[in-house]
């Protein structure tokens, strides 16, 4: 129930069912003042649940907002703020929250305990892929995904600052306060909606004014200096190497499209002060998870903060003095405080309310919400009627991020408590709570010595003005398990009891990871942040260790689960990767053309015509016109490398297997590069512009990696030659014009006429271009008569449209990837299907090109036995035999009569097409022994599409064996 | 005899502006990349103080005398926006068409580019004529400092688009928010 009227409030629904919130506040406490306890069920024995805690850590209240594409599972109902509107659906429930199904397995909780799995669903072995796992897929996980995809903006940032503040509580506004007034540039993050920490939540007062006050006067003093950045609502979820953080922001506002929900951050900070304040743990004692059963700090939070009351008649239990500062808080809010269950023989009486001393809860009843309890204390046993219980074990420092190097934190047996390890991230200072410290006065302190430290080792000169605040002792005796029967919960989000740990440690499962991993304990989206303590406290006693000698389990990022649509902002549609266009782009989309991926680039594919219905009737065509007239090609998108340089023949000569030096000018030259593993690695021409000056290419997607190759070359391994490399691709627009007439079209558009003498097959060097410096290449993938004509990009669009004009005047036309993969099947030229890496120049019939007077990259490697082996899988031609069925790539090579199995395998095809100039499916293929088939007729298969058919081995080369056309 | 007509790398995707943030095309007389050969710095330094009044700048800094900028941008490797003669002493390559460049500017500019740049940008780290070589999402970029207010992109020119797709998308986001 609410405590005081609200000023304003806003309607959302939980369920369908419309329920009033205060704006600022969690879905949990509108819930909880509404008087809703049941908020879900829990993920393995659907037991109803409810709000546990008031923070992120929240292992029960799990809600879906939203339907459709916006839908999002598994939010904590304890950090979903209130909106007009919001949809709030509970999970794992059905038909209803109430009256869920599923419930049954909570009668089989007996069988169901830690590990059943190992132990069952082995039998019959046929019903486990189709019986068992489709079952247990439905039934497992909590929260569900629409299946549509995502239509909300997220993004990502990097920022950078001096120092970073985790946590905006009395520590961590004392450091940023400190370092910021210093000079640093401070980021102060809280992952709460407003900045306050625990002193929001406390009736505390600080320089004898409300604690709440004093926070609004510290925020207002940082948000006025320039070097502050504020961030609330902003999780700081990884530690990173050199300094880096990880963080997640939640962005809040009126409704708007081009709003982002959420900013993955990256932070950069020369240093970081730790102040994560610390978490609450419960006690493990029989049926402690009904719902109306909460954390005694989370009870003061919704008491205190949101001026909600969990319960009419509020029952405490506790081993520390905060159990009584819980039931103060109530009584002065005017909420009935049924007694107080102290586990301690004598503690300090604090106010006017019945107390239990050497108390223990043993039962609890009220299966849809709190009823009773049965506690037994010094005085006997009795049943005290009650609808909420706030239970206190005692604080864990959140030591998270100080872990996330691999570091672990220190057992205190003074506070019953782990702290973190001084220096376990490099410039990293912790304080306040996180670091064990629990009373205000020591935070306050904590925190302005953490500041002092950080600015004092940027060499800054700080000053500091310490406020007064509340000073006491925390008195705890531990207590992780009440003893008793009944089944007492530790894991709340993975329904995880102690009979389970017990059963871990029974199974000899004594370490902490093999516990965690055995039991689920720890591994629910909460990471344990609620049992992980009392987890291996338990594990501790059953094994007959100390707490500090059965250690922690390692910490990991991210500290709250961060939506993969954060992480991967930026990355949707064609955010996805850069897209790289030709100069020619726009001409081919206005001409219909279909664009294809090499690497980034995109390549028209082929320029349908009015009529064509088919991509075969447009590439069929568009081969022919390279084979009888002339075709026009945008090529720009292979990689062109300039080299010049005293030594630039001689680092082509290392790299390439042929030797590049002997090369004229005014010449190019076919090369192939292998890698040091003797594979190859890329093949291309290489063009001497000038005694010192190269120009080479290589293919489109391996672009990148080639250049990469050639610096490793020129820096690391030959560091002696003096040249210099420089990719130029993207400066020049080229364009392959080819067929019988493109010498005649080159002429209607060069400043100066060629003929085949001056301009003989692979001869290179400047030309004119409507007075516009160009290059010409002459070169042939296509095996005939052809060019390669260069101009810098911003002629490409227009040379590209008057070739096309003028190619079309002499029966030709402009072709894309289909045509040019056709023609060069056509005459054996390689791509990268056939050199993919595993293939060496020994497979591919090229082992003559490697020149053996001089040393290149992969030579002595290449000559190793097993990759000079003739059974080795080696290039052939096939050519279809049967009548209409086709070759595809990707099939794989079976004798004629063997059984299409992979121990049958023979080889695979690696390139296919249909032959227009010879009218029957071709393919290039490597199968072993290859070369010395040629005749054989072997089966070719292909699986995935269903492909059977019979293929004849022959050479590679099926049209102009004498590579005549070329040179004419 | 073909008469061919110069096109720019952006087409019409320029100038956008979204909310302060506005990004225009820049563009240069030429430019041309200079890669000293062995033990030909301090003899490609004379001829550049000779021919344009301009010495190869630190890494990490671009020199400007009136239109004439000379800019750090790889390993050894400058750009200049003038052809110089440097025979064998340097690498010297025509980059003209190689890249597309934009200015973009506005009070909000870091917080666009912090969308996209994981360089430290803050004036007080990163001033004017200060540029830096690295990532704007996924794309290659040059990045320079050209005002209080105003930045440099140098990309790739095929990447053109992209980059402007990502920057608009960073700039509705920045305006989209109360607080960057």
């Amino acid at each position: 129930m609410r405590l005081r009227e609200p000023p304003q409030t806003v309607t959302f629904t939980f369920d369908g069912k419309p329920v009033q919130g205060v704006p600022g506040e969690p879905v949990a406490a509108a819930l909880l003042a509404s008087g809703i306890r049941l908020v879900g069920r829990s993920f393995k024995y659907h037991r109803p649940r409810g709000v546990l805690t008031a923070g992120s850590e929240e292992p029960n209240a799990l809600v879906t907002v939203g339907q459709g594409a916006a839908q999002d599972p598994n939010v904590r109902a304890t950090t979903l703020e209130v909106a007009e509107g919001l949809e709030v659906f509970s999970q794992n429930g059905w038909p209803s929250l109430r009256y869920d199904a599923l419930a049954v397995n909570d009668l089989f909780a007996p069988f169901l305990g830690a590990g059943f799995y190992y132990k069952t669903f082995m039998w019959p072995r046929s019903f486990w892929q189709k019986v068992y796992e489709p079952a247990i897929r439905r039934a497992a996980g909590l929260g569900r995904l629409s299946g549509q995809a995502n239509a909300d903006r997220y993004e990502k940032a990097f920022g950078f600052c001096d120092v970073l503040v985790i946590g905006a509580g009395p520590a961590g506004l004392m450091a940023a306060l400190t370092a910021a007034e210093a000079g640093a540039d401070v980021i102060l993050a809280d992952e709460d909606s407003a900045m306050g920490g625990r002193l929001l939540r406390e009736v505390e007062e600080v320089d004898g004014k409300p604690a709440t006050l004093w926070v609004a006067d510290v925020l207002a003093r940082l948000a006025a200096l320039p070097n502050v950045r504020l961030m609330p609502r902003t999780t700081v979820t990884g530690a990173y190497d050199q300094g880096t953080f990880g963080a997640l922001e939640r962005i809040t506002g009126p409704a708007n499209p081009d709003r982002p929900l959420e900013c993955f951050w990256r932070i950069v900070a020369k240093r970081s002060v730790l102040a994560a304040g610390a978490l609450e743990r419960p006690i493990a004692f029989a049926d402690n998870d009904r719902p109306g059963i909460m954390l005694a700090g989370a009870v003061r939070s919704y008491v205190n903060r949101w001026g909600v009351a969990p319960g009419k008649s509020v029952t405490v239990f506790g081993n520390n003095d905060d159990a009584h500062r819980t039931a103060r808080d109530l009584l002065a809010a005017g909420v009935k405080v049924a007694g107080v269950i102290d586990s301690r023989p004598d503690p300090v009486m604090q106010g006017d309310y019945p107390v239990f001393t050497a108390g223990c809860v043993t039962a609890t009843r009220g299966r849809h919400g709190l009823s009773s309890i049965t506690i037994t204390h010094q005085g006997g046993t009795r049943v005290v009627q009650t609808d909420c219980l706030a239970v206190s074990g005692g604080w864990n420092p959140n030591v998270h991020l100080s872990c996330h190097m691999n570091g672990r934190p220190q057992w205190r047996e003074d506070i019953a408590a782990f702290v973190p390890t001084t220096d376990a991230i490099p410039g990293m200072v912790c304080a306040g709570a996180c670091d064990g410290v629990f009373d205000t006065q020591g935070c306050l302190q904590a925190g302005a010595d953490a500041g002092v430290a950080v600015a004092g080792g940027l060499g800054l000169k700080p000053k500091v003005t310490l406020p007064a605040a509340e000073t006491r002792a925390y008195a705890i005796a531990p207590l992780w398990e009440v003893p008793g029967k009944g089944r007492k919960w530790v894991d709340f989000q993975n329904d995880v009891t102690v009979k389970d740990i017990a059963s871990a440690a029974q199974e000899n499962l004594r370490s902490v990871e093999h516990m965690k991993r055995y039991t689920t304990q720890g591994m629910a989206p909460d990471q344990g942040k609620s049992s992980n303590v009392v987890a291996l406290a338990m594990l501790a006693d059953l094994t007959g260790r100390g707490i500090a000698e059965t250690g922690t389990t390692t910490f990991r990022p991210p500290y709250v689960p961060v939506s993969i649509a954060a992480m991967g902002a930026g990355g949707q549609g064609k955010g996805f990767a850069p897209a790289r266009l030709t100069t020619t782009h726009h001409p081919s989309i206005a001409a219909r053309a279909p664009m294809v991926e090499a690497g980034l680039w995109y390549r028209a594919s082929y320029f349908p015509l009015e009529g064509e219905v088919n991509w075969r009737q447009s590439c069929d065509r568009e081969a022919g016109y390279v084979r009888k007239a002339v075709g026009v090609c945008d090529v720009s998108s292979l990689g062109k490398i300039d080299v010049q340089g005293p030594d630039a023949a001689a680092l082509l000569d290392f790299v390439y297997t042929n030797r590049m030096s002997s090369l004229k000018v005014g010449r190019v030259r076919y090369g192939l590069m292998l890698r040091e593993d003797g594979f190859v690695m890329d093949d291309g021409t290489v063009a001497r512009l000038g005694d010192r000056h190269f120009v080479i290419t290589t293919t489109t997607a391996a672009a990148g990696q080639v250049m990469r190759h050639l610096e490793f070359a020129g820096q690391v391994l030959r560091p002696d030659l003096d040249a210099r490399i420089t990719s130029v691709t993207d400066h020049w627009a080229q364009f392959a014009v080819a067929g019988p007439q493109a010498r005649v079209l080159l002429n209607t558009i060069l400043d100066d006429q060629i003929s085949n003498d001056d301009w003989p097959f692979m001869a290179c060097g400047t030309v004119g271009v409507g007075g516009v410096t160009g290059r010409l290449f002459r070169i042939s993938f296509s095996g005939e008569t052809a060019f390669e004509i260069a101009v810098p990009a911003r002629y490409g669009e227009s040379l590209f449209r008057q070739l096309a004009a003028q190619a079309r005047t002499l029966g030709g036309g402009l072709y894309g990837m289909e045509a040019l993969n056709v023609l060069r099947i056509e005459k054996g030229f390689l791509t990268h299907a056939e050199l993919h890496g595993r293939t060496t120049a020994f497979d591919l019939g090229l082992a003559r090109m490697i020149d053996r007077s001089k040393d290149c990259i992969g030579q002595a490697a290449a000559r190793r036995p097993g990759l000079l082996d003739p059974a080795r899988e080696r290039l052939v031609g096939l050519r279809a035999v049967e009548e209409g069925r086709r070759l595809t790539a990707g099939a794989y090579l079976f004798g004629k009569d063997a059984k299409a199995t992979s121990v049958n395998s023979e080889g695979y095809v690696t390139s296919a097409c249909y032959s227009p100039a010879l009218d029957c499916y071709l393919g290039l293929a490597f199968l072993k022994n290859g070369p010395e088939r040629h005749g054989e007729v072997v089966r070719m298969v292909n699986h995935l599409r269903g492909v059977d058919t019979l293929a004849e081995v022959c050479g590679p080369v099926f049209l102009d064996p004498e590579g005549e056309r070329a040179r004419g | 005899m073909a008469r061919l007509i110069a096109l720019g790398p952006f087409g019409d995707l320029l100038p956008l502006q979204v909310g302060d943030v506005t990004c225009t095309e820049v563009t240069r007389n030429a430019l041309w990349s200079i890669a000293p050969f062995a033990g030909q710095h301090a003899a490609v330094s004379a001829q550049m103080k000779t021919q344009i009044a301009l010495d190869l700048p630190a890494v990490g800094r671009r020199a400007q005398v009136g239109d004439v900028i000379c800019q750090w941008v790889a390993h050894d490797q400058w750009l200049v926006t003038v052809p110089v003669t440097l025979d064998g002493l340097a690498a010297v390559t025509d980059l003209s068409d190689g890249f597309a460049l934009l200015e973009i500017a506005g009070p909000t500019v870091e917080d666009v580019l912090a969308r996209l740049v994981p360089v430290d940008l803050r004036p007080h780290v990163f001033g004017v004529d200060d540029t830096a070589r690295s990532l704007l999402g996924h794309m290659p970029v040059g990045i320079t400092r050209t005002g209080t207010q105003a930045f440099e992109v140098m990309v790739m020119r095929s990447m053109a688009a992209s980059l402007v797709h990502d920057l608009r998308a960073a700039m509705v986001a920045v305006a989209a928010r109360d607080t960057p």
